[in-house]
């Protein structure tokens, strides 16, 4: 007797799975790690390593021992929450603060709502707020982009030779918004910071300034987005959503007073928010799922990312945008699409 | 330039192995086995007792009503039985079951070969042959033809559309019936075109048929009222609302009829039967299936009688091994297409007038893989091409919530099964959109 | 600094205060005039808004009791009879005793009399499976396994055996509410009474096919065969559709339909053994 295998329609299924999907946020993250240890070394090797091994663990564990239930860590979503949660840790971030960020990326924003799929806020980004207010030192302590593998055709940043004339590992910095900022503040102009400081376009794209390990280089996360959207991994209503807000709003106030408000392109390219854009904003669990709930969601996060950055305390301001506007993510997805009988016409 | 519909669909490998394949007639089996439920509607009342000796095309059953209709014999011999008998899932189906003798046809019908292209009946004639002549859909949903073709008060037929998209992987009979009776399907087109009064009529193919859509565009064009649309490659776009979405850019509303936008589709397989029914005088007894896989040894389309068992379609497509099982590779037979055609469980089962095919999978390639969580990424919806949103309908089916399922249109899934398709965490949710669905549509015709 | 810290506490606390009295006071003027009775029903019942007693929830149960009750329908299975006679108390009435029942399944096809002819592949749920087709097994009537049932009950009393691949009921916590019979796509659990010594006699199997149908898909299933409709001293069994059925009523458990059932589809459930070696062993 031929023992046949029933089950309802559809019979065949497309080769896309959770795992797959985390698999291709990995390889797009690759060029934005690559970067960041090509620049900064060891150090942020070992950040990455700490991050990711951190957030597995804690993911098996709770996920056996807590929740008692099979492990999930092999969807591989640990892994991409602690590639992003390095990349937005600075490079000089001791371990045992990188493992509070795992235990409260994993353990509180993810496996206390429920595990992969039911979290309402960005496992990483809400780890990292978490150290940025618990240890605003070592969390705003960015290194000057500093390695023994740089090319020699690039000019070495001040400060880095130390008192004997050796080169030094890395030196502390602040973030060209952030000095945009006090320098605003102490009645400086755009103009005059820029002849003070280097904010080179070209080293902003190739991983030259300095910053979280992840928004150092713009031509990385562009390759990253590149790679998603081909793969068809998300699509690019958030991140285009993002961008022309956040170049429209600075762009408008830029064009009203340029001495006093940095220019579109460097709001782009500054601040982890090309980083936000592509990989926070789009993950899954934590964006709407009907296209007008993404453009809303883009347009939010844009706008509080400006007005946090333009007359915010804090320099940065992507990651509580994002966050913020997680919050109000069930609400957008109460948005109906738009109805198919709407649409009916007589040709 | 390609045309297709605006919502939704997905691109699964279109696998038409079987394609350059023709037509073979199958030997007529010994003993057949006639559902009286060949149709949508009412089941058809048998009008032939056990003992008695019927001719190839006689009527066997007659119609319950308006939405039902006659069933005829599809072979010659002595009816051996008329009980239930388990159809292909198991299920008991009253049915009239012949043991075979010779093959003699009723004297009325037509066996020559040679295409009859004048149309000599008038439309309301053709309208009484087909509906003599037990002619259902024989795209899969076997809608009974006349009613189909019988305008509802208030509603003007504008075009008539034939379905040859054939958006289902593997199956190529609706492709073969195209190329080897493409004068055919035209002329019973026409016919019923005409029985709607002298509507436009469409002829819609997807674009991976290309010489079927460049015969179909010769054919044509000597009818000034035909036109042949080219369809873009992608599922479901045979369905019949998205058929109509692409080629005319109209939308079915919900509860509401296909006629209401003023198009009427038939498969290019119920032309084919309308012209034999009509110039043949010969009534629906045969079908055209294709027996396919992955495997390229087990390939082909077969001109079947109706009634015969499943068992003998796949040992004669070489799917058996010599003690008669199904080759242990194989671990699902699918009744239709892979997207939503049934799984067979009882090979004794016989093919019905609208099996368009059977299809053999092996565990690789239907095994279904282990239920995961929710990631929230929305691809169910963007697949679904009745713009539903299968994740919250599957989540309120699971929780009964039967009022928001109906505010959130589960009546209008086609079941189509995109969504189930794409969703990357293996959640069964047509499984359960579909049970809520039948629950809903239930009741509302309680009220 | 003591200032700042002195001003600080009284402000927020006659705040506080302030906005205690205004609270209390639109609490008062808004106020649901109720029947207190209904919160006392509401105390003495178990609060498991399981919805067994056919309302929605313990509180609606309440207030529909409150309003009428000498309606004999009224009946919490979770809480039993002890429950009801304290709930009447609070209206000073009395209550008639109900039998205490439980949820039985009509079938007892386990994998190793039951023969499997196919795989069920699809979503690991009854109604979906039953909706599709017959089952694995050859009894289109008969139990799926698939736990519609389990993960109905609210109360962690029926669980899938997975040696005989069938749902059992845990005496003790099933409180006959009923979820599981509602789930249940084929009808095969019925809500029956305990019996005394919960002991009762029930004809396990659901199949209305013919008997030689039956007998070649499952071995203990009911043939038809109307011995024990014979065998029977009370008239408690009926028979319709190649079906018995014994009606919990009128059965006196004197068990002679047990001694001649043929394959032994009818199941005695805590009872001693018999001293006498059966026929059907």
């Amino acid at each position: 007797m031929d023992k046949l295998l029933i089950s309802p329609a559809p019979h065949l299924h497309s080769k896309d799975s959770t795992r797959r999907i985390m698999r291709d946020v990995i390889i797009a993250l690759m060029p934005s790690v690559l970067v960041s240890v090509y620049f900064a070394g060891l150090s942020a090797l070992l950040v990455l390593v700490v991050s990711v091994a951190g957030c597995v663990l804690l993911e098996h564990l709770i996920a056996r021992y807590l929740m008692k239930k099979k492990t999930t860590v092999s969807d591989l979503s640990a892994v991409v929450t602690g590639i992003l949660l390095a990349l937005n840790l600075p490079v000089s971030s001791p371990w045992w603060m990188v493992l509070i960020g795992c235990v409260v990326a994993i353990g509180i924003a993810k496996m206390t709502f429920g595990g992969l799929g039911h979290n309402l806020f960005n496992p990483a980004l809400v780890a990292r707020v978490f150290l940025l207010i618990s240890f605003p030192v070592q969390m705003t302590n960015w290194t000057v982009s500093n390695s023994v593998f740089r090319p020699d055709t690039w000019e070495l940043p001040k400060g880095l030779l130390g008192a004997q004339g050796q080169l030094l590992d890395a030196s502390s910095g602040a973030t060209p918004l952030g000095i945009i900022k006090e320098g605003l503040a102490n009645g400086m102009t755009i103009e005059t910071l820029s002849q003070q400081h280097d904010f080179s376009y070209w080293h902003m794209l190739f991983g030259h300034i300095d910053g979280s390990m992840g928004e150092a280089s713009v031509l990385a996360i562009l390759a990253g987005l590149f790679y998603l959207l081909i793969r068809r991994v998300i699509r690019p209503v958030i991140p285009l959503s993002i961008v022309i807000t956040v170049a429209l709003f600075s762009g408008i106030l830029w064009l009203t007073d340029p001495s006093q408000y940095a220019d579109p392109l460097f709001h782009l390219l500054t601040g982890g928010l090309l980083l936000g854009a592509v990989f926070m904003a789009t993950d899954y669990t934590t964006s709407p799922m009907s296209p007008l709930g993404m453009i809303i969601f883009g347009v939010g996060i844009g706008l509080v990312t400006m007005v946090i950055r333009i007359w915010g305390a804090y320099p940065e301001g992507v990651s509580f945008a994002i966050l913020f506007m997680n919050a109000l993510v069930p609400l957008l997805n109460k948005i109906k699409p738009f109805p198919y009988q709407k649409e009916v016409s007589r040709g | 330039m390609s045309k297709t519909f605006s919502i939704g669909g997905i691109h699964p490998k279109d696998s038409k192995f079987s394609r350059d394949k023709s037509i073979e007639e199958f030997p007529i089996p010994k003993r057949v086995v006639i559902s009286m439920n060949q149709h949508l509607g009412m089941p058809a009342v048998p009008v032939v007792k056990k003992g008695d000796t019927v001719k190839t095309g006689q009527l066997i059953a007659e119609p319950a009503g308006f939405v039902s209709a006659p069933v005829h014999a599809s072979v010659s011999g002595i009816v051996a039985d008329v009980a239930p008998y388990p159809d292909f899932l198991g299920k008991k189906v009253l049915s009239v079951v012949i043991d075979t003798d010779g093959d003699e046809w009723m004297e009325t019908i037509d066996r020559s070969p040679e295409i009859k292209h004048e149309i000599t009946a008038t439309p309301k004639e053709i309208f009484k042959i087909i509906s003599d002549s037990g002619i259902v859909g024989l795209g899969g949903a076997a809608f009974p033809t006349h009613v189909k073709l019988t305008p509802l008060e208030g509603m003007k037929p504008e075009y008539l559309i034939l379905n040859g998209a054939e958006c289902e992987p593997y199956l190529t009979s609706d492709y073969r019936l195209m190329m080897e009776h493409a004068q055919e399907i035209l002329i019973g087109g026409e016919m019923m075109r005409r029985v709607l009064g002298d509507v436009g009529g469409i002829i819609g193919i997807e674009e991976n048929k290309p010489k079927a859509i460049e015969l179909m565009k010769r054919l044509t064009a000597n009818y000034l009222q035909w036109e042949v649309v080219p369809l873009k490659k992608r599922y479901p776009q045979g369905g019949e609302k998205q058929l109509i979405d692409a080629v005319l850019g109209r939308k079915v509303p919900s509860f509401s009829l296909p006629i209401s936008t003023g198009a009427v589709v038939q498969n290019v397989g119920t032309a084919y039967a309308v012209y034999e029914a009509v110039q043949k005088h010969k009534p629906l007894i045969t079908n055209v299936l294709t027996v396919s896989s992955s495997d390229p040894s087990i390939q082909r389309n077969f001109r079947f009688r109706i009634g015969t068992p499943i068992r003998e379609f796949l040992s004669a497509a070489g799917a058996m091994d010599k003690e008669g099982h199904l080759f242990q590779a194989f671990v699902k037979v699918v009744n239709g297409g892979p997207m939503m055609g049934k799984p067979v469980s009882n090979l004794d089962g016989p093919a019905m007038k609208s099996t368009s095919g059977f299809v053999l999978f092996t565990e690789k390639e239907t095994k279904r893989q282990e239920e995961g969580e929710c990631i929230r990424c929305s691809k169910c919806f963007q697949a679904c091409p009745m713009r539903l949103q299968p994740y919250l309908l599957y989540q309120l089916a699971m929780a009964g919530r039967t009022e928001e399922l109906d505010e959130n249109r589960v009546f209008d899934c086609i079941e189509c099964g995109c969504c189930l398709y794409s969703c990357p965490a293996h959640i069964p949710l047509l499984d359960q959109i579909r049970l809520a669905k039948n629950i809903s549509l239930k009741n509302k015709r309680k009220k | 600094m003591t200032s700042t810290l002195l001003y600080t506490i009284l402000s927020l606390s006659l705040l506080g205060g302030l906005l205690a009295v205004v609270l209390y006071l639109i609490a008062q003027k808004f106020k649901v005039q109720e029947d207190p009775r209904i919160d006392q029903v509401l105390e003495v019942l178990p609060g498991a808004n399981c919805g067994g007693c056919g309302y929605a929830g313990c509180r609606a149960f309440a207030e529909n009791f409150v309003k009428n009750p000498d309606n004999p329908d009224f009946f919490c299975p979770v809480g039993g009879n002890d429950a009801m006679k304290r709930a009447a108390a609070v209206l000073g009435r009395d209550v008639q005793e109900q039998v205490p029942k439980l949820a039985v399944l009509r079938c007892h096809g386990s994998c190793d009399v039951r023969p499997v002819f196919n795989t069920y592949d699809g979503s690991p749920s009854c109604a979906v499976a039953s909706d599709l087709y017959g089952g694995e097994t050859g009894c289109s009537y008969g139990c799926l396994g698939l736990g519609d049932c389990v993960d109905a009950c609210t109360f962690d009393a029926i669980h899938i055996n997975p040696q005989t691949c069938l749902p059992e009921v845990v005496e003790d916590k099933c409180t006959s509410c009923g979820a599981c019979v509602k789930a249940c796509p084929r009808n095969i659990l019925e809500l029956r009474p305990k019996g005394p010594k919960s002991r009762r006699i029930y004809v396990a199997c659901a199949n209305k096919d013919k008997g030689a149908v039956t007998r070649k898909v499952c071995s203990v299933g009911c043939i038809g065969c109307q011995l024990c409709v014979k065998a029977c001293p009370f008239e408690a069994i009926t028979f319709a559709d190649n079906l018995a059925y014994i009606d919990p009523a009128k059965c006196r458990l004197c068990r002679k339909c047990v001694a001649v059932c043929p394959t032994g589809c009818i199941l005695e459930i805590n009872f001693p053994p018999k001293k006498q070696v059966t026929n059907n062993e």
